[in-house]
């Protein structure tokens, strides 16, 4: 298989503009012909789905919550960034670009990022446009803040809810093409398997989350819009709801997954408390704007931190980044954070955790300035900690947060199947092997409003007038017999085990052994003990009720059935490449002062993964990377 | 910790439900409330008895999916906070919780603590949205917006849908969450055009579902975002405007 990512030619400024004249057009009376599925409503599929909705397709969206309005996105706390130069401080679409191919390490798709810098300037317009209230200056122009250590203030936001607000817009867009019969909404829907006939997405099996019936839905093109696979690591500051099964179902199928190792570790979370906890709780980065993070110099300093004097702290960014400091990129913090608790500086709950200290910026600015800023964040810390921030420092910990890697995909955003496109998070392409803080809600708008309605029409254009595939062909019940098949064995294991217990287990391998940093043999070992647990799940998982109805314990042993497989592809992939990249940090390969240790000459592509059966070898493909604008160099922050 | 809980447990809509009293021994203060149901669920699997279904998704207090009447009140004891965001801290040592379902008419439950809360959808389908097409959008400073409308409108757009206004008002009304995506949108200079239709359309979608509002303001205690109940008066003064 040669993997063509079908970059248009030309200078990269000029490559979208001209690929836009060059597709081809669908009719506007022709469109309502064509059947479009999109399953996931968060902000890149609601955006899709009305953006579609609008242009005139039929489509049909999927979500597994109760409401198209509750998809994770909601959950994104600090802002959407956007090349507008509003403060006039020197911010442009090229400059966009180059710090997201650079905050990436150069291992993301200059075309790629070069048009999702171009259109972030129109997703404040439509955001706007819908009734988005963003932060504003008191002359009633559009506020903007520095976030994530980039120079320029290019981040849009409205309190600390921008993934929110950005959410509702696309719900109340795709709610008006609900009204106006142009979207048909399924909630409480999952899907479970990827319908392919002749080479071609032509439609999806489903599970109703209530009633349990499994059926095919068939449409002309099928784009997946769910989301990333932090929840493998069980913890994260993942909805609980989130899963890959759609994803690696489709890879299942035939679709490529890209970069699996590329996951990133959120630098500012709300520790680990107990062996209770479901999940992690984000804090806005926004919070290092002002926020000093230091440990302990003495090692295991069971002092309260009030009572260590300034002398005993170490402000280890600050020290080792004097540049950057407490705003150096997601995965230096998270690994500078990892490196101090290793060396027993860490503080609270089993010594992972770190402060995060405001006395300064309160001393400097005022409490009610804080309040005002992050009034909100500090009211959640302190209802999940019991801690007032106010007059004693945040802790906080790394967490398993986005994750880069995800089907592969083209310039067009489809993946290695015909006609099943993937979008968002989903997908592998923007990011490279690091995504920027506010850039995941700008890709999500920039796929769903700007790029995909676009690129879609190209391909439904060449199919016009062929025979459609109904519901109910050979093909579709196939599958559907299978989906059946694999819950009935679900449902018929006999063990003791609790889905939870063992996705725990699961999750504990992948953090220990593939997470902030990796080895060879921590990474072989994982390999071993992922496949030995997965045999044992299907052993002793115990799945209590029947498929006939809601089961939530069934719901989550499909889809922990899918991390286990996913799991060790996410592994292979990070012992594969013998370099340290962004997030994915290998210890063989760093600079004497520990910093990431990039090889250009032998790393500079995508891996792209074909699936190699059930318990076969996966098999590795390679698209290169190339570098025409931003010429590669060693991230410092120093 | 120790704790007695009385849980309704419902198979089905059209089953009868009931209340199933749970002990827990170890809870623990710093869980969260549905860690401590979580908790409960593993050990209701291990003994080979069906887990309690609940709704929950974020975690955070924002996508508005969790939500239970705790010893009668909506999220429980805390307030300004949603039921995810609740903890044991809050409870005392030895204390019985009673846990329900939402109650309300319009939000039949479909399992255990799990109810159907599509009339939200439908309302917002009615007119809460601001009819505009990707692409056609004017540049965004075009129109200024004073920070203060800017911040109302935020004040309502917090909404999270959970639902708490509707289980908490002795009349089953939505008015509090109607209002809210009213006033976020009818304060707005974008909003403008399609203001009267939208709050007309709405308001009557809503009255096909829910109760009427007779000013109780229970839903505005228990709202986990703390939606003002001045939006309703907002949304009645435009509703009437609109229909003279």
């Amino acid at each position: 298989m040669i993997l063509d990512p079908k970059i248009p030619s030309g200078p990269v400024e000029g490559k979208w503009d001209r690929h836009r004249f060059e597709m081809k057009l669908v009719n506007p009376a022709n469109k309502r012909r064509f059947d479009v599925i999109v399953v996931g409503s968060g902000l890149a599929g609601g955006s899709a789905a009305a953006t579609l909705a609008e242009l005139g397709y039929q489509v049909q969206c999927f979500c597994y919550q109760d409401s198209a309005r509750r998809a994770h996105s909601i959950a994104a706390q600090g802002g959407i960034n956007a090349a507008k130069n509003y403060q006039n401080d020197g911010d442009s679409i090229w400059r966009l670009f180059y710090d997201t191919v650079k905050g990436g390490d150069f291992r993301s798709r200059e075309a790629n990022v070069h048009r999702l810098a171009q259109v972030s300037v129109n997703i404040i317009d439509q955001c706007v446009a819908q009734g988005v209230p963003f932060a504003r200056e008191y002359g009633g122009m559009l506020d903007n803040r520095s976030f994530g250590g980039a120079q320029v203030s290019r981040t849009f936001y409205a309190r600390g809810q921008t993934g929110q607000q950005l959410m509702l817009g696309t719900y109340q867009a795709l709610s008006r093409q609900v009204a106006a019969g142009k979207v048909q909404m399924v909630p409480r829907t999952e899907m479970l398997d990827l319908v392919v006939i002749g080479g071609r997405a032509r439609g999806i099996v489903t599970r109703d989350m209530v009633s349990g019936e499994i059926r095919s839905w068939s449409a002309d093109a099928v784009v997946l819009a769910t989301g990333g696979y932090s929840n493998v690591f069980f913890l994260s500051t993942n909805a609980t709801g989130c899963n890959a099964t759609a994803i690696w179902r489709a890879h299942r199928r035939g679709a490529l997954f890209a970069n699996p190792c590329y996951t990133q570790i959120h630098p500012t979370c709300i520790p680990q408390h107990g062996d209770y906890q479901s999940k992690l709780t984000l804090m806005s980065e926004s919070l290092r704007n002002d926020g000093r993070i230091w440990v302990p110099i003495k090692q295991g300093d069971a002092r309260i931190a009030t009572e260590i004097p300034e002398t005993e702290r170490d402000y280890y960014l600050e020290r080792r980044y004097p540049a950057c400091g407490n705003l150096v990129p997601r995965d230096i913090a998270s690994r500078a954070a990892k490196i101090v608790c290793d060396d027993g500086k860490g503080v609270g709950h089993g010594g992972r955790g770190v402060y995060l200290d405001f006395s300064d910026a309160i001393q400097r600015l005022g409490r009610p300035a804080i309040e005002q800023k992050y009034g909100n964040l500090f009211e959640m810390y302190e209802r999940i900690t019991g801690e007032n921030p106010y007059e004693v420092p945040m802790r906080i910990y790394p967490a398993p947060h986005y994750t880069m890697g995800g089907l592969w995909v083209d310039y067009n955003l489809m993946s290695t199947i015909e006609g099943l496109y993937v979008i968002g998070e989903a997908n592998f392409s923007d990011h490279g092997a690091n995504r920027l803080g506010a850039s995941a809600l700008m890709q999500g708008l920039a796929d769903g409003y700007f790029v995909l309605p676009y690129t879609i029409g190209d391909y439904l254009a060449r199919h016009m007038g062929e025979e459609r595939i109904a519901a109910d062909h050979a093909g579709c019940r196939e599958v559907e017999q299978e989906v059946s098949e694999r819950i009935q064995r679900l449902l018929s294991t006999t063990g003791k085990r609790t889905v939870d217990s063992l996705h725990r287990e699961l999750g504990h391998i992948c953090w220990e052994q593939c997470g902030m940093s990796r080895n060879a043999h921590g990474l072989q070992e994982a390999i071993g003990q992922i496949q030995a647990l997965r045999e044992e799940y299907w052993d002793s998982v115990t799945v209590p009720g029947s498929g006939e109805e809601l089961n939530q314990s069934l719901e989550k042993a499909g889809r922990v059935a899918d991390y286990f497989e996913l799991a060790e592809l996410m592994c292979r992939d990070a012992l594969h490449r013998e370099e340290s990249c962004g997030t994915h940090f290998r210890e063989e390969y760093q600079t004497p002062e520990g910093e990431a240790l990039r090889d250009d000459k032998h790393y500079s592509y995508v891996a792209a993964w074909e699936f190699g059966g059930s318990g076969g070898e996966p098999v590795l493909h390679k698209e290169p990377l190339e570098f025409d604008n931003v010429p590669p160099t060693q991230r410092s922050y120093k | 910790m120790r704790l007695t809980l009385h849980v309704w447990r419902q198979k089905n809509h059209d089953a009868q439900g009931r209340f199933v009293t749970y002990s827990m021994a170890d809870a623990s203060p710093a869980m969260s409330f549905l860690e401590l149901l979580d908790v409960l669920n593993e050990q209701l699997t291990e003994r080979g008895e069906e887990p309690i279904a609940f709704e929950h998704d974020c975690r955070e207090g924002i996508c508005g999916s969790c939500g239970v009447m705790i010893n009668g009140r909506a999220h429980g004891p805390e307030k300004g906070t949603a039921t995810c965001q609740l903890h044991m801290r809050k409870f005392k040592d030895g204390e019985v919780i009673r846990v329900e379902p939402w109650r309300s008419k319009a939000f039949p439950v479909i399992k255990d603590l799990v109810v159907d809360r599509a009339p939200f959808d439908k309302i917002v389908q009615a007119g809460g949205f601001i009819s505009v097409n990707a692409g056609g959008a004017p540049e965004a400073n075009l129109i200024p917006i004073p920070k203060p409308t800017a911040e109302k409108a935020m004040d309502a757009a917090e909404c999270i849908g959970c639902g708490a206004c509707v289980a908490q008002c002795p009349n089953g009304a939505a008015q509090l969450f109607t209002a809210a995506k009213v006033s976020h949108l009818a304060l707005l200079p974008q909003g403008q055009p399609e203001r009267t239709r939208r709050v007309q359309k709405m308001v009557d979608e809503m009255e096909s579902y829910f109760g009427s509002c007779t000013n109780f303001q229970e839903c505005e205690a228990v709202c986990p975002k703390g939606i003002s109940i001045e939006f309703i008066a907002r949304m009645n003064r435009d509703y009437l405007r609109g229909s003279i």
